[in-house]
């Protein structure tokens, strides 16, 4: 049972929805300025994870209520968990933020230039699409994706999971101790 | 080496098997004895209303006696104080004058009598000191307070009620 | 239809909250109790009869003591901390079913807040959410004590996630629902239980709900003779209660998840016998309520009766159980259990 039906009552609810997803839009906005402009980096990643909550409201207005919680445990539950953690661990403040040097700066530029590019292109290919109204709106639902996943894009699943997997065994090697020579 | 004595006992570490190194059983028996014990007779004591018994040699409150005509025994010889440990008693003699006789029994009494309850041990020494069988530490506990002179008990709560007649 | 809908929804999370709220009041007496009769005392039993009011003077002890804010603390960080505590603590019941629905003539209520098809996955959510209210309490209170068990806390409560997730995905493989009321659905009876076809997972699940609980043996977080009192060394007053209510909702909150995964929920046996019998539908609701919250209380109990008889874990020890036996033992249990699907399927069909 998807949580907005969008079938019934249809012009009152997109009215309301669209309200809801400027006032969304603009919180997530707002909020990673703010991960952007904190200048405690404890600060930065708790403003975050708002943001990432945000994100999760989003993926519910779109239906696709696995991938709203999917996003709320492995982004908000465990990786910002670590981020933090790592943070209060370095224990970084004001104080300790080292100079940047130009060359960063310019790589900064140049690096945020390329991913405005790429977003730009991406909505220009995805300009013929309604964005409202969804053409298959039950997709989200874990029954749908999980079919999909498994029919359609098996072998990019799979070949992500073996992705995953070599990540953890790179992580391992790292992390192993070298045999003490003595 | 040899041991000379042969009494040492060498106590032989198994590696834990299977289940010992699971935890779970021996948890469940862990689980099970404190379980028992819901059903045990309780220790609990109700402290005001209920008392524990006292030993015999008990060692509480000081008193200081009357004979058995009622009249004070101390006579402010000061052995106790010297017996003292702690330096907790401190006293200043007085002579009995005269139509004091019902009240003291020896021609030199204890004027002030005090001891320092922060300071007592309550070791008894004064006990075995005292001559005239004077002192007994024979009472209930010190009870709490607030303020640290209020601990120094004078003869107003150490000397025993008169003999009622 | 929509206002009644709300009104129906906001009545059943009042009753909900109050519920849970009442039941951590009451858990604060159930362990100083139990933790008395285990060791052959008698505990609290002054304030009313056996110490039927002593939450209340507890909770009043805790209103009037003075708030103290560390002033090198992070003031706003430090109130946020055992709000958040409190709320993710309290948000997990939402999609817990507590019956089935009641039925008066037309109007059909449903004793679940809310009944999402991913519940399983948002009960796991909010759980791994709990973490931040320990976190960001420890941190602001600029203590180092409070900063290593805000750490451990984190680093516990990651780990033991996982487990528990994959203890939960060998549960949702039997059950081919992530919706907590069709779970609840098809353990009718008794012999429909998932414990039955899952104990390996419930074993690991319960063990890893202890450990995100921060419960003996997995209180590393607030363990009081290496850390003072952990991540909240320097909370008192109301903010120090409101991080203990938490955990003692959090138990309540883990026990009602179990109950429903694993023990059937609010079904008991012979249910469906005395709908036969022809005894009136909500009677039977409202007995299921009870059943469910009976087992709910014995697994408060179960939580209370190990913490005191398991001694607490070192923490090399907690993190070798957590990844090198817990999780393995759950990619198994996975294994075994989808061995278990197909062989069903072939050959008890």
């Amino acid at each position: 049972m998807p949580i907005f039906s969008l079938k019934e009552n249809w012009s009152g609810k997109i009215i309301q929805l669209m309200n809801l997803f400027y006032l969304i839009a603009f919180l997530s906005i707002f909020f990673s300025l703010l991960v952007i402009f904190s200048k405690n980096p404890v600060y930065s990643v708790l403003y975050l994870i708002i943001t990432f909550f945000t994100l999760t409201i989003h993926y519910i207005l779109l239906n696709a209520q696995f991938l709203a919680i999917v996003n709320f445990i492995v982004y908000m539950g465990a990786i910002m968990v670590l981020f933090l953690f790592v943070l209060m661990l370095l224990n970084l403040n004001e104080d300790s933020e080292p100079m940047k040097s130009n060359l960063i700066k310019i790589a900064g530029v140049v690096a945020g230039l390329c991913l405005l590019v790429t977003l730009i292109g991406s909505f220009r290919a995805l300009a013929d699409s309604d964005p409202v109204i969804l053409k298959k709106p039950e997709i989200g639902l874990v029954k749908n994706l999980g079919k999909v996943l498994f029919n359609e894009f098996l072998l990019p699943f799979e070949v992500s999971s073996v992705l995953l997997l070599s990540a953890m065994v790179g992580a391992v090697l790292l992390a192993k101790k070298e045999p003490k020579k003595i | 080496m040899e041991s000379l004595s042969n009494r040492k006992k060498v106590i032989e570490q198994k590696p834990m098997t299977l289940a010992e190194r699971m935890y779970l059983p021996a948890i469940a028996k862990g689980l099970a004895i404190t379980f028992k014990h819901m059903f045990k007779k309780k220790e609990t004591i109700f402290y005001p209303e209920q008392e524990r018994p006292i030993s015999e040699n008990w060692r509480g409150l000081h008193s200081l006696k009357r004979d058995e005509n009622g009249k004070e025994r101390c006579t402010a010889c000061g052995l106790c104080a010297l017996a003292c440990p702690a330096e907790a008693i401190t006293m200043i003699a007085a002579e009995r004058k005269k139509g004091e006789e019902h009240l003291y029994r020896e021609e030199k009494y204890a004027a002030v009598y005090e001891v320092n309850m922060l300071r007592c041990i309550f070791c008894g020494l004064c006990e075995e000191a005292c001559p005239k069988e004077a002192i007994y530490l024979d009472g209930p506990f010190v009870g709490a307070d607030y303020l640290r002179k209020d601990f120094i008990y004078g003869k107003d709560k150490l000397v025993e009620e008169p003999l009622k007649s | 239809m929509e206002l009644a809908f709300v009104i129906e929804k906001f009545a059943l999370v009042i009753v909900i909250f109050s519920v849970s709220l009442g039941v951590a009041a009451y858990s604060t007496l159930a362990e100083r109790k139990i933790a008395a009769y285990l060791q052959g005392r008698v505990g609290p039993a002054r304030a009313g009869w056996g110490g039927m009011f002593q939450p209340l003077a507890d909770g009043a002890k805790m209103f009037f003591k003075e708030e103290i804010i560390p002033t090198q603390s992070n003031h706003f960080l430090f109130i946020a901390g055992p709000s958040l505590a409190l709320l993710t603590a309290l948000i997990g019941s939402a999609v817990i079913p507590w019956g089935q629905p009641l039925t008066f003539g037309d109007t059909v209520i449903q004793l679940q807040v809310a009944d999402i098809n991913v519940g399983v996955l948002y009960i796991f959510g909010v759980v791994s959410l709990g973490v931040y209210g320990v976190m960001i309490g420890g941190w602001a209170s600029n203590n180092k004590f409070s900063l290593m068990g805000a750490i451990r806390a984190a680093s516990q409560n990651i780990s033991y996630e996982i487990a528990m997730g994959l203890s939960i995905i060998a549960l949702l493989m039997v059950t081919g629902s992530l919706s907590l009321k069709t779970i609840a659905e098809q353990q009718s009876g008794f012999v429909n239980w998932n414990v039955w076809v899952q104990p390996l997972g419930f074993l690991i699940f319960i063990i890893c709900a202890f450990a995100e609980c921060n419960r003996t043996p997995f209180d590393l977080p607030e363990s009081e003779n290496e850390l003072v009192g952990g991540y909240h060394t320097e909370y008192s007053g109301f903010k120090l209660g409101a991080f203990l209510f938490a955990e003692y909702i959090n138990m309540f909150v883990s026990g009602a998840v179990m109950s429903t995964l694993y023990f059937g929920g609010y079904n008991f046996p012979f249910m469906n016998n005395l709908l036969e019998m022809g005894v009136h539908p909500n009677l039977v609701t409202i007995l299921g309520i009870l059943f469910l919250l009976g087992k709910i209380f014995f697994f408060i109990f179960f939580f209370m009766w190990v913490r005191w008889t398991v001694p607490r874990f070192r923490y090399d020890q907690l993190m070798n159980l957590g990844w090198k036996i817990l999780i393995p033992l759950s990619i198994a249990n996975i294994v075994i259990t989808g061995i278990w699907i197909v062989v069903k399927e072939i050959y008890f069909k």
